[in-house]
């Protein structure tokens, strides 16, 4: 036990694994208050522009939500990246069958597993995508005005292609939240058999509600069960946008 | 003799650590096998006809033959020790096989398990894993009075799991990192657990955790194939407790400063 020869917490697998866990613990949080806010969606118009516009005279909390989340998505995928090659390096070689390990495992629970690294990346994809989309607006042919929350969000999903890979991005971030909210108890430490069901328990519905949230609102967009009172052309929004700023001026 | 199968078998030859493996068909060879026999019995048949037909047997490793010493495992159809739970491939019998099953025996792969031949490999990375901190520093001479230390049964029993473990390596054959975590968590878990243990947990965990990186094995991320392949059925709860424990002792733990004589 030569203690001056121990690698540092960061260096070693464990290490590296728990600022995952920590990191991916930030952005599940995130990703919970985010769906909760945008539940807003179905209070209509007013409401969500409203609590769009709240957030964003919050300029100081907005920029330092940002920096934390962005340092902890850095954080979470280089470290990831680096442990992927590591193991890739572990197992140079394969055998002729792969993995026909455990029958008891549910399909959900072993696709979860097996596609963390290709879930993750995609849900990456679609996260630029979104801030594109509907932060910065800078997606061509896109309906995009600055202070417009609902309408951007509302004839963004009445684009099917935009809708779908909502949708797909979405259900492969419950498959990526399914196997890291579980595992995370594990990576910590933080299991035990009495709590295990209750902290599973826990996690599974938070990410429920944040895959819930996040399907129904493309779907509800593209069917027109949210948002159905605006007018099919967005050019219009913005003349009567226009008429009303005039005449409220 | 009772009943017997045929079996077609497939099995990996590979010359020496760095020479180029490949399948070789053995079929002709793996017929008329007694269903009594267990999986090495079955392989040592297998070689006895290979040396009469004039062709090198098949290297594998075992010992003890009666599931507890962790020399013999070899990968079948995929799975580490064969297709039984909680059963070492000594203790795999041929009647779990049907007649005619195609089988494809292989060795553990992973990269700080280098093959030594055919389905032998080095697993002396285990060794150096518990030279670094899997042992007690106690004088060693007669045995304590057993109830010298009082230590609670429920405690008692779970340490008891977790020293089950043979250390043979399925752990790291089932993982796709190719990660030993759950032999260093049972080796771990099997001391840290006893008040023998404690004093020197967050030595332990630091040196062998750090010896089990120098060894090129791979992270654990939570597939938990180690558990469903492990013939002594170790729990994965036991990664929780050395992650648990690792990271504590990363955040408290100081090496001890060297005491002048006399100073007491």
């Amino acid at each position: 036990m030569a203690s001056s020869q121990v690698l540092s917490f960061t260096r070693t697998a464990i290490g590296q694994k728990a600022l995952v866990a920590v990191t991916g613990i930030i952005l599940y949080g995130f990703a919970f208050f985010h769906a909760l806010g945008n539940l807003q969606v179905f209070l209509g118009r007013e409401a969500f522009n409203q609590y769009a516009e709240m957030l964003q005279s919050m300029p100081k909390l907005v920029w330092a939500t940002r920096l934390v989340l962005l340092v902890a998505l850095i954080t979470h995928v280089v470290l990831v990246v680096r442990l992927a090659r590591r193991a890739r390096e572990a197992k140079p070689a394969h055998y002729r069958f792969e993995e026909r390990m455990d029958p008891s495992e549910g399909i959900l629970r072993r696709y979860a597993r097996q596609t963390m690294l290709l879930s993750g990346l995609i849900i990456l994809a679609y996260i630029v995508f979104h801030l594109m989309h509907l932060t910065v607006g800078a997606v061509p042919g896109l309906f995009f005005v600055r202070g417009m929350a609902y309408e951007n969000l509302i004839y963004g999903m009445r684009t099917p292609w935009v809708a779908g890979f909502y949708l797909f991005a979405n259900l492969l971030l419950g498959l990526h939240l399914y196997h890291g909210c579980r595992a995370l108890f594990q990576t910590l430490g933080l299991r035990h058999p009495q709590w295990d069901r209750r902290s599973f328990a826990m996690a599974l519905s938070i990410t429920a509600v944040i895959v819930g949230t996040n399907v129904i609102i493309p779907i509800a967009g593209l069917t027109r069960l949210v948002g159905g009172e605006l007018p099919e052309d967005p050019q219009e929004v913005l003349r009567t946008g226009e008429e009303k700023h005039t005449v409220s001026e | 003799m009772g009943e017997t199968i045929d079996l077609k078998l497939h099995v990996w030859r590979q010359s020496g650590p760095n020479a180029p493996g490949r399948f070789e068909d053995y079929t002709h060879y793996a017929k008329a096998i007694p269903t009594h026999a267990s999986f090495l019995e079955f392989l040592d048949i297998v070689n006895e006809r290979l040396i009469l037909a004039g062709i090198e047997p098949i290297a594998f490793d075992h010992d003890c033959r009666e599931g507890i010493c962790g020399m013999c495992g070899v990968v079948i159809n995929g799975r580490p020790h064969g297709p039984r739970k909680a059963t070492t491939t000594c203790q795999l019998h041929m009647r779990h096989f049907r007649n005619g099953e195609e089988i494809w025996v292989e060795p553990w792969r992973a990269k700080a398990f280098p093959i030594v031949k055919d389905l032998i490999v080095d697993r002396s990375a285990f060794d150096r894993i518990i030279q670094a901190g899997g042992y007690i520093t106690a004088r060693v001479g007669s045995a304590p009075d057993a109830n010298a230390i009082l230590i609670p049964k429920q405690v008692a029993e779970e340490a008891m799991d977790a020293a089950a473990c043979i250390g043979c390596g399925a752990c790291v054959a089932a993982c796709p990192n190719g990660s030993a975590s759950l032999f260093v968590a049972a080796k771990l878990g099997h001391f840290n657990s006893l008040p023998q243990g404690k004093p020197e947990l967050d030595r332990r965990v630091l040196g062998m955790v750090t010896q089990h990186e120098k060894e090129g094995f791979g992270g654990c991320s939570n597939h938990y194939l180690c558990e469903a392949a492990c013939p002594k059925e170790i729990s994965v709860k036991w990664i929780a407790k050395m992650n648990r424990d690792f990271i504590r002792a990363s955040l408290r733990y100081a090496p001890p400063v060297e005491r002048k004589e006399g100073y007491g």
